[in-house]
C-alpha cells in the first residue's frame, strides 16, 4: 500500500480504483454488515424467545409497565405510592441506585485521596493508621462490612419513643436520622438565580485570574474569593428578602416521627459500607499514582521555592492523575455495581425493587432483568465515557 | 442474584432453543432416569422446609416432595432438595432446574396463568397475619398505622399488605429483605414495629428468635394463603402424579390408613382401601407408575395427619392446631376427590 504504483511517478494520471476495491470503502462496508448481521442475530434470538415462552404459556410482553404496581416503596425521590404503575417503581429504583452510586463516589473519593496521601505522610503514625485502615477493610467481603453497619448500627440506636435528640428538632432512632426538611417560599428562585449567577462569574473570574498570573506571574486568591462569593452573594440575597424558607419539623406521632426529612438506616448503612470499602482501593491508587512522579519534580518545585501544599497541588497531584484517571474509573464501576448489594439489608435500589418485588409480582423475569441490564450497562457506559473525557483533557499536552 | 441469572439464562435458552410446544411426560421419564426427584423448597424454614446441622431436610413441604418420590422412585429418600428464596422460586421451576417447587406457595390467579405454571393441589391453607413485639403494646393490626413493617420480597404478602392498609385508610413505610433469615434480623433489631407473613410462618419465624415469647401473632388474617406444590404447564402426566400423590395422603387419613397400619391395611375388606393400595384396582400404571405408589407414600411418609402432626402441628415446635386444614369430616376443608 505505502509503494507508490509503478508508472505513477512520471506524471501519468493517477486512476482511482472502483469503490469495490478500494479499502476504505470496503472496510467500512464490512463493519456495518458486521454489525447488521449482529443486530439481527440478537433480534431473532430475542424474538424467538418470547414466541416460545408464549407458546409454553408464559406471558411477555412490556404491557405490565402500564399497570398499577400495588406495593409500597420505602424511600422514593420522586413522589410515590401504591397506585401507581410498574414503570413508575422502575424510575424509583432507578433514582435511588443512581442517588446511592453518586454520593458513594463523591465520598469514596474524598477519603480514598485523604488516605493515599497519608499513606505517603512523613508522620510515622499517620502512615501507619492509613495502612492498617486499608489493609483490613479492603480484605473484608463488602456484603459482611454492609451487614456490619446495618446490624451494629441498628442494634445500638433506640426505638421512636427513645429517640436521641440532636438539638431539638433532629432525631436520631432506629428508624432513621429525621432532621428538618426546608419548605422553600415564594422568593426562592431569586436565591438559585443569584447562586447560577456567582458560580458563572466565579468561573470567568477564574479565568481572568490564570490569564494574569500567566502574563505577570501575580498570583491571585482565587479558591477563596470564589468560595466567599459562591457562599455570600446567595447568603445575601436570601436575608434581603427575609428568609423565604420555613422548616417542618419532625414530630413524634404513634409508632414513628411524621414530617421533616428521613434518612433511612438502610441507606446510611449501604453508603457507609460502599466508601469506606471503596476508598481503601482508591487509597492505593492514589498512592501509586503519587509515587509514580519521579522525585525529581519534588526537587525541582523546592529549589523553586513552592511550599508543600502548592507543590502536591500544582506540580504532583496533575501528573499524578494521568496515572490514576484510568484505574480510579473501574473502582467508580465497581462501586455503582456493588450498590445492588442494597437487596440483602432492604435498601429499595432497583435491583431490590424492580428486579425483586416488581419481577415476581408479574412474572416477567426475562424482559425487566433485560431492562436492569440495560441501565447498569448504560451507567457504565456513561462512567467510562465521562472519566475517558476527563482523562484526555488531564493528558500530557504534546506541543 | 447469581442464582437467579443462571436460572434467567436457563428460560432464555429453553426459550431460545425449544421447538415451541411443550413436551409431554419429560418430567416422569428425566426423574426416573436420573433417580432422584429435584424439589426446590425455601431457604429455611422450620416447619415448612429446613435443614438440620448435617445438611437433612424436614417440614411439611419437605414431606410433600418426599411423597412423590415414594410413588415415583419406591423411595422416599431419593430427593435432592434445592433451596430457593421467594424470588428465584418460579424461574427454577420454569427454567427445568427443579421438577417441582414446594416452597409454601401461595395459589394466586397469576402465577397459575401467566408464569407456564399449574398448582397441583394444597398442602396447607394458611392466611396472612402479623407478628409483633410484645412490648408495643399493640392487641389488633387496626392500631398500626404508621407502623414499620418487615416483609420478604417476591412474596403475595407484599401486595395483600398495600391492600389491608390502604382499605382501612391506614399509613405503612415496609422494610424489603431478601430472605426470611434477613427479615427477622431485621424486625429483631428493633427495624420494624411488626413482620408480618402467613400465619404459619410467623409461628415458625418466632422460634427463631432468642426469646420466641416476647413476640406475638396478632388475631387478625387479612388473606388467604392456599399453600401447595407447583409444577410446569404442559406435562400432564407430571401434573396428575403431583396432584394425586398429595391427594392418596389426605384419602389415606381419611380411610384410617397409617405409616403403621398399611401392611395390614393391605388385607382389607374396603374397597377404597384396596383401591388406594393397589391390591384391588391397579391406579397407578394408570398414571405410568408402579400400582405400589400410594402405598409407598403412606409407608415411608405417612398420612396427611400423620405428616401434619410431625411438621407444624402438635408433635412440632410450631404446634399449630389443624384447624382449617383438618379433614372436611372433621370440620376442616382439607378433602380428596375419590380415589377410584
Ligand atoms: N405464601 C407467600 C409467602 C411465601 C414466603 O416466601 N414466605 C417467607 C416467610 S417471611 C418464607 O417462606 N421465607 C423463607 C425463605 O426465604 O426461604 C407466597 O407464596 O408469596
Amino acid at each position: 500500500m505505502s509503494k507508490t504504483p509503478e508508472g505513477s511517478g512520471g506524471g501519468a494520471p493517477v486512476v482511482k480504483p472502483p469503490a469495490y476495491r478500494d479499502p476504505r470503502v470496503r472496510a467500512i462496508a464490512f463493519q456495518v454488515l458486521t454489525v447488521v448481521v449482529l443486530v439481527w442475530f440478537f433480534w431473532m434470538i430475542f424474538q424467538n424467545t418470547l414466541h416460545n415462552m408464549e407458546s409454553r404459556g408464559i406471558t411477555t410482553g412490556f404491557g405490565f409497565l402500564d399497570r398499577a404496581a400495588g406495593f409500597g416503596i420505602l424511600m422514593s425521590l420522586i413522589p410515590y405510592d401504591e397506585t401507581m404503575t410498574y414503570g413508575r417503581t422502575f424510575i424509583v429504583g432507578l433514582l435511588n441506585t443512581l442517588m446511592v452510586s453518586i454520593l458513594g463516589i463523591i465520598l469514596a473519593t474524598i477519603l480514598g485521596f485523604l488516605l493515599g496521601i497519608a499513606r505517603l505522610s512523613k508522620n510515622w503514625l499517620i502512615a501507619k493508621i492509613a495502612l492498617v485502615y486499608v489493609e483490613t477493610l479492603r480484605n473484608i467481603p463488602l456484603l459482611l462490612q454492609i451487614f456490619f453497619w446495618y446490624i451494629a448500627v441498628l442494634r445500638s440506636l433506640p426505638s421512636p419513643k427513645q429517640s436521641l435528640g440532636i438539638g431539638t428538632s433532629a432525631f436520631l432512632n432506629n428508624r432513621g436520622l429525621y432532621i428538618p426538611a426546608p419548605v422553600t417560599e415564594s422568593g426562592f428562585g431569586v436565591v438559585l438565580l443569584v447562586l447560577a449567577a456567582a458560580i458563572v462569574g466565579v468561573w470567568f473570574m477564574a479565568r481572568w485570574a490564570k490569564a494574569r498570573q500567566m502574563a505577570t506571574g501575580q498570583p491571585f486568591p482565587t479558591f477563596l474569593a470564589g468560595l466567599g462569593i459562591i457562599i455570600g452573594a446567595p447568603l445575601l440575597t436570601f436575608l434581603v428578602l427575609g428568609v423565604p424558607m420555613s422548616l417542618d419539623y419532625p414530630a413524634l406521632k404513634g409508632f414513628n416521627f411524621i414530617g421533616g426529612t428521613r434518612i433511612i438506616p438502610e441507606l446510611m448503612a449501604l453508603l457507609t459500607a460502599l466508601t469506606m470499602y471503596t476508598a481503601t482501593f482508591i487509597a492505593e491508587i492514589v498512592r501509586s499514582g503519587i509515587q509514580a512522579v519521579s522525585h525529581g519534580q519534588t526537587e525541582a518545585a523546592n529549589s523553586l521555592g513552592l511550599k508543600t501544599g502548592t507543590t502536591l497541588r500544582l506540580i504532583v497531584i496533575p501528573q499524578a492523575m494521568r496515572v490514576i484517571i484510568p484505574p480510579l474509573t473501574s473502582q467508580y464501576l465497581n462501586l455503582t455495581k456493588n450498590s445492588s448489594l442494597a437487596t440483602a439489608i432492604g435498601y429499595p435500589d432497583l435491583v431490590s425493587v424492580f428486579m425483586g418485588t416488581t419481577l415476581n409480582q408479574t412474572g416477567q423475569a426475562v424482559e425487566i432483568v433485560a431492562m436492569t441490564m440495560a441501565v447498569y450497562l448504560a451507567i457504565s457506559l456513561i462512567i467510562s465515557g465521562l472519566m475517558n473525557w476527563y482523562n484526555k483533557s488531564m493528558a500530557l499536552k504534546e506541543r | 442474584m447469581n442464582k437467579m441469572i443462571a436460572a434467567l439464562a436457563g428460560v432464555a435458552a429453553a426459550g431460545i432453543f425449544a421447538t415451541g410446544s411443550a413436551q409431554a411426560a419429560e418430567t416422569l421419564d428425566a426423574v426416573k432416569g436420573r433417580g432422584e426427584l429435584v424439589c426446590g423448597v425455601s431457604t429455611g424454614l422450620p416447619g415448612f422446609s429446613v435443614p438440620d446441622d448435617k445438611g437433612a431436610w424436614t417440614g411439611i413441604d419437605v414431606d410433600t416432595c418426599r411423597a412423590v418420590a415414594a410413588a415415583v422412585l419406591g423411595d422416599a429418600n431419593k430427593v435432592k432438595f434445592v433451596p430457593l428464596t421467594a424470588k428465584e422460586r418460579f424461574t427454577a421451576l420454569q427454567s427445568g432446574e427443579i421438577d417441582m417447587l414446594s416452597r409454601n406457595t401461595t395459589w394466586t390467579a397469576t402465577r397459575d396463568t401467566s408464569l407456564g405454571l399449574n398448582f397441583a393441589g394444597v398442602n396447607y391453607y394458611d392466611g396472612q397475619g402479623f407478628m409483633v413485639m410484645k412490648s408495643l403494646g399493640v392487641k389488633s393490626a387496626k392500631e398500626l398505622s404508621g407502623a414499620s413493617v418487615c416483609i420478604q420480597s417476591g412474596t403475595t404478602t407484599e401486595l395483600n399488605l398495600a391492600d389491608y392498609f390502604r382499605l382501612n385508610g391506614m399509613e405503612y413505610s415496609s422494610v424489603v429483605f431478601d430472605t426470611s433469615d434477613q427479615t427477622i434480623q431485621g424486625f429483631e433489631a428493633g427495624r420494624c414495629d411488626m413482620l408480618t407473613s402467613d400465619q404459619s410462618q410467623l409461628y415458625s419465624l418466632r422460634t427463631k428468635l432468642p426469646d420466641p415469647s416476647a413476640a406475638m401473632v396478632l388475631p387478625e388474617v387479612i388473606s388467604k394463603e392456599p399453600l401447595g406444590p407447583v409444577v410446569r404447564q404442559g406435562d400432564d402426566e407430571w401434573f396428575n402424579i403431583v396432584k394425586w400423590s398429595l391427594f392418596a395422603m389426605v384419602n389415606a387419613e381419611e380411610f384410617g390408613i397409617t405409616s403403621a397400619n398399611v401392611d395390614e391395611m393391605k388385607d382389607s375388606k374396603d374397597p377404597n382401601v384396596g383401591r388406594l393400595l393397589g391390591t384391588q384396582d391397579e391406579l397407578g400404571p394408570q398414571m405410568g407408575l408402579d400400582k405400589e405408589w400410594a402405598y409407598n407414600i403412606v409407608k415411608q411418609v405417612g398420612n396427611y395427619s400423620e405428616m401434619f402432626e410431625r411438621t407444624v402441628g402438635m408433635g412440632s415446635p410450631l404446634e399449630i392446631a389443624r384447624g382449617l386444614n383438618a379433614l372436611w369430616s372433621n370440620g376442616g376443608i382439607m378433602y380428596a376427590p375419590p380415589a377410584r
